[in-house]
């Protein structure tokens, strides 16, 4: 009986965390391939779900949104989380990506952590990627009046940009 | 005729002020916009950019040895540190082993370079709270240090010292010597830093009980370094995912509860004697060894994704790289620590004065370069 008290709250390996999960939202995709941790693709519309659940749930209790990367896999727009639990120090990491390059859309989690309202607008800046619910979705490094998102792929700049 | 003013006749206004980029105590070029009534602060907004380079963009065009030169120009009082980061993570994708000798010299001066770090914030930190003379024994300090590195990295400030694989050259002979009559200096000099500014009645005034971060908002916050174990949260990389000779060495997280300027305070104050613990268990164990083992001229990762994360003087500072198997990566990120610090300014500061801003934001101890990238 104490052993299973123990194990409630304790660091857990990827296997564990995959299965416990997976017994929460069925259609997720897991792979440790090519990464250090697990990693979970997860569809927009489950993201926020998902993300709470993450951070809510006593076994997994990830509390800590240690990174929040914008990332463009051409011709898909995504943004990776990477997320610890302060508690029983496992780390996850949760991708999300999209096709629509024009207007790419996904939940904010700045409710669930406060650190990616900063992070969120940073990916705003730079891959053009909108976050529904963001209390203040505007540009955070670059002026108003910056046309294009530096960081993705297919933008160009001939003046300002060093192409080797 | 009725002279006598009607206090329901008087009101009170909003009203901004921008505070930098030119503010001294923004130490850089920081731009905070404050909404203000009266005096009292209701709302903190940075406004960033002013020094962005595109670091990640440059990144992707760059080699990995040559990235490596530019993590020096992010936070750059802890450009060694920096500099570790990347070739930690290259050499994990690698799979290369570097010698025992590199780890420990990284460590050293790694440590070293936080001293010379908290040294620093602490001369600024009293001048921006007018502790005047604070300014000039912190640089004191902070230059002995600066001789060793120029001895042996050649540089002062952004030094270049790690390539993937070690080190650039092996350490100067005068190395071991001075740097352990910079600890013999530094522990008589120390106390006298506690006795200038610490135990001030004035000084502990404007730090005690300001800017107050509860742990549970700093974990929110992403909080990091000494702004994270001021609030009691134990995030010390170097203890929860130890790198190079850290789990080699013995040294205390130090925690304060307190949550105030004043903790934060402490916390980078006790964590310099920490500092010099670790150097001392080191120094006089340099393993023999190479110095640096052999990479490819042109490092390609294998296909993957590696992330490693390390203890700056700020805090976590991150390194993702997304590589296709080329000699660039695909995607760098940086997470820098005080980016993150930088966002639960606003929540520190809220409610309090203009002058209390000044304090918090000082025990935040913010590099700007870092926090821009």
């Amino acid at each position: 009986m104490d052993l299973m008290k123990v194990n409630k709250t304790a660091f857990m390996t990827n296997e564990a965390l995959q299965n416990l999960i997976s017994s929460w939202i069925p259609e997720l995709e897991f792979t440790e391939e090519g990464s250090q941790f697990l990693n979970i693709t997860v569809k927009p519309e489950q993201l926020h779900t998902l993300m709470s659940q993450l951070k809510s749930n006593i076994e997994t209790s990830f509390d800590y949104l240690f990174c929040l990367s914008g990332i463009d896999w051409e011709p898909k727009l995504g943004v990776v989380y990477h997320l610890e639990s302060t508690k029983h120090r496992h780390i996850i990491v949760v991708k999300i990506s999209t096709e629509d390059r024009e207007n790419p859309t996904f939940d904010s989690v700045c409710d669930i952590w406060k650190t990616a309202e900063f992070h969120e607008r940073e990916v705003f800046d730079f891959f053009g990627i909108k976050f529904n619910n963001h209390p203040n979705l505007k540009r955070l490094f670059l002026t108003e009046e910056w046309e294009g998102f530096p960081l993705r792929k297919d933008y160009v700049d001939e003046i300002n940009m060093v192409i080797k | 005729m009725d002279t006598t003013i009607k206090n329901s006749n008087l009101k009170s206004e909003e009203y901004f002020i921008n505070m930098g980029p030119q503010h001294p105590a923004t130490h850089g070029v920081l731009r905070l916009l404050l909404t203000i009534d009266g005096e009292i602060i209701k709302k903190v907004e940075p406004d960033l950019g002013y020094i962005h380079r595109s670091i990640e963009k440059m990144c992707e065009r760059d080699s990995y040895q040559q990235i490596v030169h530019l993590t020096d120009r992010m936070d750059y009082l802890s450009s060694h540190i920096n500099n570790e980061a990347v070739c930690l993570a290259v050499e994990n994708a690698l799979q290369l082993e570097v010698t025992e000798r590199v780890k420990v010299i990284r460590t050293i001066i790694g440590e070293l370079t936080r001293i010379a770090s908290h040294t620093l914030w602490w001369g600024v930190m009293g001048m921006d709270v007018g502790a005047l003379t604070t300014y000039f024994y912190g640089f004191r300090d902070r230059e002995m240090i600066n001789d060793i590195f120029e001895e042996t990295c050649g540089a002062r400030l952004t030094m270049n010292y790690n390539l993937p694989g070690g080190l650039m050259f092996d350490i100067h002979p005068n190395f071991v010597k001075r740097t352990k009559e910079f600890i013999a200096h530094f522990k008589t000099k120390l106390p006298e830093y506690d006795t200038l500014l610490t135990g001030n009645v004035i000084f502990q005034k404007r730090m005690k009980g300001v800017g107050i971060l509860s742990k549970e908002d700093a974990i929110s916050f992403g909080a990091s370094g000494p702004v994270g174990r001021g609030s009691g949260y134990s995030c010390d990389v170097r203890k929860h995912h130890p790198y190079s000779a850290l789990d080699k060495v013995t040294f205390n997280e130090v925690l304060k509860t307190e949550g105030d300027s004043f903790a934060r305070y402490q916390v980078r104050i006790q964590e310099m004697w920490e500092s010099m613990s670790i150097i001392e268990q080191l120094i006089d164990n340099i393993p023999e060894g190479d110095y640096q083992t052999a990479t490819n001229a042109v490092i390609k990762l294998p296909k993957g994704e590696f992330y490693q994360k390390v203890e700056t003087a700020r805090g976590e500072l991150g390194v993702y790289i997304v590589s296709t198997g080329t000699k660039n990566p695909y995607r760098l990120k940086f997470r820098s620590p005080g980016f993150s610090n930088l966002s639960l300014l606003n929540h520190i500061a809220v409610g309090g004065k203009i002058g209390d801003l000044v304090a918090s934001m000082a025990t935040l101890d913010l590099v700007i370069p870092d926090i821009d990238r």
